[in-house]
């Protein structure tokens, strides 16, 4: 047996071998994502590359470097460092707390001098990482066990209550549901999520009272908006207008009236996707959410294809995270969701997202890279 | 590896799910993009038009009211304003900007402060107005030194004129800012400095001189900043109004009215009923009502006791005193009472039951015929005519000249009158008649009141040839600038015995042009424009016995509110009447040394300015010669010399 694992699992790819196991085809799906997102950030700016597009694209060319790092990487090391890197990034939640910038009435930023950094949008891959490695270690047997899910539950408690403090309801509501995929996916009983959903529900009218005005406020816009047209409701109703006068074929390129007009509020972030509805109608926004599934469809197939628990986990999480972006983002500004702030993955306007995307993507692409590579239960230079 | 083998397959199995759960709300997404997109893309198309469009509506200039020579009366004048765009003013910022600007225009502390306000109230780049009715010299200053006075700018409207001022304020009225209460849905009147007739021809033809409003659609953004012009749609400029009057004559009998302390007169055409003259004195000038008055000048205008708001020539009402006898007079005629020959004798009074009646020449007038009762006002006659033929006859018949009722004049505000009856007295005062009070009407004193217009109708409808004319003021109204001739109306009869009526006119005649007239005085010595007419003396107090033997205090003596009303009504030239005129002057006194003066003085200015007009238009151009001859007299007569 050993000998054979030992021929699976080459100590080492070099770096050559493993640029030419990349998958190329899903970085493509990504830059062309992308570039949709350059495409409405010149039109955002009123046809200009300054001062979206052109730095939005720097922030792409980082943060493929970013991905490509990540994915050679050795799987084991960030199995080995998982648990570290999410320490790391709750201690960083923790000092947000105490010295972050405030923006938009929230704290989320933590100046470093050059660039703000934002440890909640970290903070989405930290948990991915540390709920892998967690459940890597543990058998089907164990995960049917309640007690040895408490710890797991805690992983995903701590960040998501930091977060919601900053407060970040979005970022909070992410971190839950991407931990409950994985949770999901690491085999825990169905019956489960069903019990913790009625208790939900049961414990609704209790986190009501936690939540502040403006997030309450949030909700009851999101449940009517028209109720204050020129308030908090504005922007979504503005929203809707915009994306159902863009019709089948949308207004054309540049010719946004909704946006160029600016009866769009952030249409460079938030509501990029409005801007594309407005300009590219139904056509362009079918474009883009096929798009978007493709790129799903392919992260699930890597996971899938891994034949570690670690890699697969990691995937899985990976790709939940991505499509949270979209689901939250796109339900967000056409009224199906509260607006809570969550960007369009690749092409909002905004570069710690997009550094966290890339960042997830990586890793996605190192479990693909190594998708053979058996890594113990604690990761490099551990016996299986 | 066979657990992990397992895991695996349950990983694979919960993926698909996951892969089923995702899908499903990639469906809902998709689903609502249609929903979106498709299903409701109208509603939201428009909304989005409804957005970005905005319908500004241009105000169309008002339109202009001339005179029957074309002469404009009410006109737009340019005005200046002066703004200031904040956004625009650079480095300055507003309070700079005004800094410089108040050493061209100097601005109090209060308009400062309006002014940062407003300021503060509109977004930057919208223009907030510091100063209107510029004049012209505060234009040119700003205009030179625009370079150094950012975010300043000049923008012209128009605001309404009136060349004549207090001449022809009654007439024309006013405008003014329209009230909360004439706002009926019409975008027109929610712009800012719109204005709209509150009185005269500029109220009765309001929605005629208003226009049409045209409209422009422009893109504007979500701050209401203007980004460009889609749709242009101009509008109608407001119809130009053509009056009768003549704003010569206007001008010659207000001149003369404006010795009085309040009076009116207007003159008639006696076949049209044009109104070519009408003056009330003391006026305001309509000017400053469309710049908007201050308290203090309101409450001047209010409660002075001349009334210059009250147009005295349509909603004055007198007694008419002896300017209604000719109207007794042919009652009594046509109902057969009296012969032209007949004869009554004067002793200076007549008794009824216990009272005395007197006659105003206390020895009386001693045999008199109609024609001499009418020339010398004798009142005994008339109040033996009265008598005999009954206030009801005397009544239907005042009715049939156009007394007792407005005269449908396109002015508002006219009032009615009194022509008392028998039943209008059971009615209104639960009351018998009297017979005294037959006698009073008989002189046209007692319940008997009449305005100034009703008096001019009754003149010109006793001169015409017996044809009910009505007055009109206006001629025509024109979209175009173009003036129609309008069509000759023909009023119907009234029904007199022709015979009848040219020995009333005789008798209106020899009031002035013979000796024993009471107007003699004031006769017409040149033979082309002799005039006719009747006085009219209304005491306003009674005068009791014992007053009586005493000797009856004279005008001079009382003070100014007790005096009697100074009436006269004329016509001219007396031969074939084409002018009618009636003269009231308030508190004045003896309608023959007071009123009739007046009328001799219209009556010759219009006939003058009429022989000046015939002559041939090669030596004087129509409107012109109009406005040269205000009926001065100098001026006047060597045109008409040559005529």
């Amino acid at each position: 047996m050993a000998v054979r694992e030992d021929a699976l699992n080459p100590p080492s790819f070099t770096l050559r071998q493993k640029l030419w196991q990349m998958h190329w085809m899903f970085i493509l799906l990504l830059a062309a994502t992308a570039s949709v997102g350059f495409l409405m950030l010149y039109s955002a700016a009123g046809g200009n590359i300054d001062p979206w597009a052109s730095r939005q694209m720097m922030r792409f060319g980082v943060g493929m470097v970013v991905l490509i790092t990540v994915a050679v990487i050795d799987i084991r090391l960030w199995l080995k460092y998982a648990y570290v890197f999410y320490l790391a990034t709750v201690a960083l939640l923790v000092a947000v707390e105490f010295m972050g910038e405030v923006g938009k009435g929230a704290q989320r930023w933590l100046d470093l001098g050059y660039f703000g950094l934002q440890p909640s949008e970290l903070m989405k891959i930290a948990l991915v990482l540390a709920l892998a490695r967690y459940f890597h270690g543990t058998s089907i047997e164990d995960v049917r066990r309640i007690p040895l899910l408490f710890v797991p539950l805690l992983l995903i408690a701590a960040p998501a209550a930091l977060v919601l403090r900053q407060p970040d309801l979005g970022t909070a509501l992410m971190l839950i549901i991407t931990g409950a995929v994985i949770f999901f996916a690491a085999g825990v009983r169905i019956w489960k999520f069903l019990m913790v959903g009625i208790i939900a529900v049961g414990a609704a009218p209790i986190a009501w009272g936690f939540l502040r005005d403006y997030q309450k406020q949030r909700v009851l816009t999101f449940l009517n908006p028209e109720s204050d047209p020129l308030g908090s409701g504005y922007h979504i109703i503005q929203s809707k207008i915009a994306f159902g006068s863009g019709g089948l074929f949308g207004k054309g390129f540049l010719q946004g009236t909704q946006s160029h007009l600016n009866f769009l509020p952030e249409m460079q972030t938030d509501f990029i996707f409005t801007m594309l509805a407005e300009e590219f109608g139904l056509a362009g926004g079918l474009a883009l959410l096929g798009l978007y599934v493709v790129i799903l469809i392919y992260g699930l197939a890597i996971s899938v294809r891994c034949r570690t628990q670690f890699g697969r986990l990691v995937g899985i999480g990976v790709t939940a995270t991505f499509f949270l972006y979209v689901f939250i983002n796109m339900a967000m500004v056409m009224g199906l969701v509260p607006v809570v702030g969550v960007p369009l993955p690749l092409i909002s306007y905004g570069g710690t997202a997009m550094l966290t995307l890339l960042f997830g993507f990586g890793l996605l692409m190192g479990t693909w890279i190594h998708r053979d590579v058996m890594v113990g239960r604690r990761g490099l230079g551990d016996d299986v | 590896m066979h657990g992990d083998q397992e895991r695996q397959k349950l990983f694979a199995r919960r993926t698909v799910m996951l892969v089923g759960g995702k899908l499903v709300l990639v469906s809902m997404l998709a689903g609502r993009m249609y929903y979106l997109q498709v299903v409701k893309a109208e509603q939201y198309k428009m909304l989005a038009d409804e957005n970005r469009i905005s319908l500004r509506l241009l105000a169309p200039p008002r339109g202009r009211i001339v005179d029957r020579f074309g002469i404009p009366l009410a006109d737009n004048k340019q005005n200046y304003r002066v703004m200031l765009v904040s956004e625009d003013t650079r480095g300055l910022g507003v309070d700079g900007a005004l800094d410089l600007l108040h050493a061209i225009v100097p601005m109090s502390t209060g308009e400062r402060r309006r002014v940062l306000k407003e300021v503060k109230r509109n977004r930057s780049f919208v223009p907030v107005t510091l100063r209107e009715n510029l004049e012209w010299e505060d234009v040119a200053r700003i205009e030179v030194n625009a370079p150094d006075l950012p975010g300043v700018m000049i923008d012209e409207g128009q605001s309404r004129f009136y060349p004549y001022s207090q001449n022809l304020a009654h007439v024309l009225g006013y405008v003014s800012a329209v009230s909360e209460r004439e706002k009926t849905g019409d975008r027109l009147l929610e712009l800012p400095g719109f204005r709209t007739g509150k009185s005269g021809i500029e109220k009765i033809h309001d929605l005629s001189l208003r226009g049409s409003g045209g409209s422009s659609e422009v893109e504007v953004n979500a701050y209401g900043r203007v980004i460009r012009e889609l749709n242009r749609r101009e509008g109608l400029p407001g119809a130009e109004v053509r009056m009768t009057i003549d704003v010569g004559l206007q001008l010659a009998v207000a001149d003369r009215l404006s010795k009085e302390v309040s009076a009116s007169a207007i003159v008639l055409d006696v076949h049209t009923g044009d109104v070519l003259a009408m003056v009330s004195h003391p006026s305001f000038d309509p000017n400053d009502f469309n710049r908007g008055l201050g308290v203090d000048e309101w409450n001047t205008l209010i409660n002075s006791p001349a009334a210059p708001l009250s147009n005295k020539a349509i909603a004055g009402r007198y007694s008419p005193g002896s300017c209604f006898k000719m109207l007794v007079a042919l009652t009594a005629l046509e109902r057969g009472v009296i012969s032209p020959t007949g004869k009554v004798y004067c002793e200076g009074h007549m008794e009824l039951g216990d009272t005395k009646f007197h006659c105003w020449r206390k020895g009386g007038h001693g045999l008199v015929d109609v024609t001499s009762a009418i020339s010398q006002s004798c009142d005994v006659y008339f109040y033996e005519v009265a008598r005999r033929v009954g206030i009801d006859r005397i009544a239907e018949m005042a009715i049939r000249f156009g007394l007792g009722d407005a005269t449908g004049l396109d002015l508002p505000g006219e009032k009615q009158g009194l022509v008392p009856t028998k039943a209008w007295k059971r009615e209104a005062r639960d009351q018998s008649w009297h017979q005294g009070e037959t006698l009073l009407a008989g002189i046209g004193q007692g319940y008997v009141l009449t305005t100034p217009l009703q008096l001019a109708v009754m003149t010109a409808r006793l001169v015409n040839g017996g044809f009910a004319v009505s007055p009109q003021l206006t001629k025509s109204v024109s979209t175009t600038g173009v003036h129609a001739v309008p069509e000759h109306h023909e009023f119907p009869q009234i029904g007199i015995n022709a015979r009848n009526l040219a020995l009333v006119r005789d008798a209106m005649t020899q009031v002035v042009n013979t000796p024993q007239g009471t107007a003699h005085a004031s006769a017409i010595q040149d033979p082309r424009y002799t005039m006719g007419g009747k006085t009219g003396t209304v005491q306003v107090r009674r005068i009791t016995k014992a007053e009586r033997e005493q000797g009856v205090v004279k005008n001079k003596d009382l003070p100014w509110e007790e005096r009697d009303h100074a009436l006269f009504v004329g016509f001219a030239p007396a031969d074939n009447p084409r002018y009618a005129v009636a003269v009231v002057v308030e508190h004045g006194g003896g309608g023959s040394s007071v009123a009739a003066p007046i009328a001799r003085d219209i009556l010759l200015t219009a006939q003058r300015r009429q022989s000046a007009r015939d002559i041939p238009i090669s030596q004087t151009s129509g409107s012109q010669a109009a406005l040269d001859l205000r009926g001065n007299e100098d001026s006047v007569r060597p045109v008409a010399g040559e005529s």
